[in-house]
């Protein structure tokens, strides 16, 4: 890795591998909605502050504003909240960057509910869902922050836009330094063949917590981290749940149209076991004091995972 | 530049720009005649006077960018890039439908569109990129952006304003079509948006207005615009929706409407009528005390001069060109045309 990472942030692994990318190539830009410190591209002011614009708090006109630089030769990277990257800036990502296919790179930073404490405003339930449904546009969900520097090494290699979706929280390390990252990768991170388990984001590090449990129980579970929610590797998804006794998907978003019916969508045409869906039940966010409690209330655990596990395999 | 001669063989390009769209919508087919013709002489003087292109190659590096942010007008549009040949004037007649290329609104497949517009009120925005993206590059184009009086009303389109003054765009060119006519009516009825002008110097913007169908005038803004530095410069341009077809002249209806043949036919007597006209101008000799190639005197004296949050920061807007302030153009009317 070209970073020599010691943290665990996932901004701060962004702002880092930012850098990284507009010391590399100078039509690398940035742009930001008042929210520079929080997604990190501050880091990349620092550095290249001819290249980076201060757009305020205006996510709209920071979108097609991406799309007019990436059609003149830039490679924009704008970066704000994810409840407003995919909400508030929708018809001008669609219109102005997915149509003609542009090369933008969209952060989506705070994602899911991992900005806890300032509740169902700000916090993104449904951006997986929404931006996964563009045309053209591929989304990515990294587990921790060595995920997040390998992605943003060979995010380049990505035609058309791109959404990134960034964790706020630090996250426990899942990703194998030693590999490296392509677009659609489906990490392997435990081997099982009882159940098979495919999450992204902070649930990757919950799902090996449920395996770890399980194999206490006599049930293997084999854990994936899919962090490409599209396009979804399909073959390597079919593949991965040949045999398994029950299917569980684990997302930190609605599972109304996100990842699990990604997962489902590939599998659609197999034979299979049942599958659960572990995430947001239908509903928006809260204020809460830290983010286990919220990821607790939302039944986004280890113990959740494990419960559906067993369901599935019974 | 804009000497006679160059004026008379603009106009008679906008009228041929009419004569493709005309083709176009064609008969008993829907199409945005209004929002189209209403900016004919505008289209014709930046592609064809105005913008560096190149005919040889849509995509030149060195080439000035034109957005279309009102994207439903883009028959106008089309027709102006199939005189540039772009693309074969065969496309016409197959425009908005499966069998051809050329879509309801701007697409980047087309050669010589340069963004995906319509979704009303991200032109600008996009334009600000463009022109952010050229400064970075020390490249010398410029952008320019179209929109329409009714688009005025999405927020957007203000966020961008704000932003083209804060990067101090000045390769950057807004020109507001104020045809006066949306979807389903008046604009001042539909969302009234009065002191357009002072708005637009309220955002810090240079203003300049004009009659958008006097290609004197429209030369001379386009001129002005590209001298003033420090901040953006806006073209309000009032036009008349349907201009140069004398049944929709002013009418909503043709907002995105269809043309019997009895229409179609009166269409084509309109431009023939317009065709002479221009004719016949030319053919004045050149007027009374100065020859007429002078250039073109109308913009507003104030136009020069920045109002709002620009006017306090040490952008000097060039005072462009000086006009001999008297001097009125010596041209008549093209065909006058029963009002709608």
């Amino acid at each position: 890795m070209l970073i020599n990472l010691n943290t665990k942030s996932l901004r701060e692994a962004y702002g880092l591998s930012l850098v990284e990318l507009g010391k590399k190539d100078k039509n690398v830009v940035a742009l930001e909605a008042d929210l520079g410190n929080s997604t990190r591209s501050v880091l990349f002011k620092a550095e290249f502050p001819d290249r980076h614009f201060e757009m305020g708090i205006a996510e709209q006109n920071m979108a097609s504003t991406s799309a007019g630089l990436a059609l003149a030769g830039k490679i924009p990277f704008m970066s704000t909240f994810a409840v407003f990257a995919s909400g508030r800036a929708f018809d001008q990502l669609r219109n102005s960057i997915c149509i003609p296919k542009l090369k933008v790179r969209v952060c989506g930073s705070s994602a899911g509910l991992s900005d806890f404490g300032d509740g169902k405003t700000h916090q993104s339930v449904e951006d997986a869902a929404i931006m996964r449904a563009l045309p053209n546009m591929t989304v990515l969900a990294p587990a921790d922050a060595v995920e997040v520097v390998k992605m943003m090494e060979h995010i380049n290699e990505i035609d058309g836009p791109v959404y990134i979706r960034i964790n706020r929280n630090d996250l426990p390390a899942v990703t194998p330094e030693s590999e490296d990252w392509t677009p659609g990768k489906l990490w392997t991170l435990r081997d099982g063949n009882d159940a098979v388990v495919f999450a992204n984001g902070v649930m990757v590090s919950k799902a090996l917590e449920a395996a770890e449990t399980l194999s206490g129980e006599g049930i293997s579970v084999k854990v994936l981290n899919a962090s490409t929610i599209k396009p979804m590797n399909a073959s390597a998804v079919i593949e991965a749940a040949a045999g398994a006794k029950g299917i569980v998907t684990a997302e930190e978003g609605n599972i109304v149209g996100g990842f699990g019916s990604a997962i489902l969508e590939a599998l659609r045409t197999e034979s299979r076991g049942p599958v659960e869906f572990v995430g947001i039940q239908d509903s928006f966010g809260v204020s809460a004091k830290n983010y286990d409690e919220i990821l607790e209330k939302y039944g986004l655990t280890a113990a959740a995972i494990a419960q559906a596990v067993r369901k599935v395999v019974k | 530049m804009s000497d006679k001669s160059t004026i008379t063989s603009l106009k008679k390009t906008a009228l041929q720009l009419r004569r493709n769209l005309l083709e176009m919508i064609g008969i008993g087919k829907v199409g945005h005649l209004g929002g189209s013709s209403s900016l004919a002489e505008i289209v014709a003087a930046l592609y064809f006077h105005k913008m560096k292109v190149n005919r040889n190659d849509p995509k030149d590096g060195n080439r000035d960018r034109f957005l279309l942010s009102k994207g439903h007008a883009v028959l106008i549009q089309y027709a102006a890039l199939a005189e540039l040949g772009y693309f074969p004037k065969s496309e016409f007649a197959q425009v908005k439908t499966l069998a051809g290329a050329l879509q309801g609104h701007p697409d980047m497949k087309t050669p010589g569109i340069e963004a995906v517009t319509g979704s009303l009120g991200q032109g600008l925005s996009v334009g600000v990129g463009m022109a952010l993206a050229l400064r970075l590059d020390k490249k010398p184009n410029r952008v320019y952006v179209i929109m329409g009086d009714g688009e005025l009303s999405e927020g957007q389109l203000w966020e961008a304003a704000m932003s083209a003054w804060k990067f101090k765009v000045d390769n950057l060119t807004g020109i507001v079509d104020c045809n006066k006519l949306q979807a389903t009516g008046p604009t001042r009825e539909i969302f009234e948006i009065p002191d357009i002008e002072k708005k637009w110097k309220a955002f810090g913007w240079n203003v300049i207005k004009i009659n958008g169908h006097k290609m004197e005038e429209i030369v001379a803004a386009l001129d002005k615009a590209e001298k003033v530095r420090g901040v953006p410069t806006v073209i309000i341009a009032n036009t008349v929706k349907g201009k140069g077809f004398s049944f929709a002249e002013g009418k909503a209806a043709f907002h995105n409407g269809s043309l019997t043949e009895e229409q179609f036919k009166q269409a084509q007597a309109d431009l023939d009528a317009m065709a002479a006209a221009i004719e016949k101008e030319a053919a004045k000799k050149p007027a009374a005390k100065k020859p007429a190639d002078k250039k073109a005197v109308n913009a507003k004296p104030a136009a020069k001069k920045q109002a709002g949050p620009a006017a306090k920061k040490p952008v000097a807007a060039k005072p462009a060109i000086k006009k001999p302030s008297g001097a009125k153009p010596a041209v008549k009317k093209p065909a006058a045309k029963k009002k709608g």
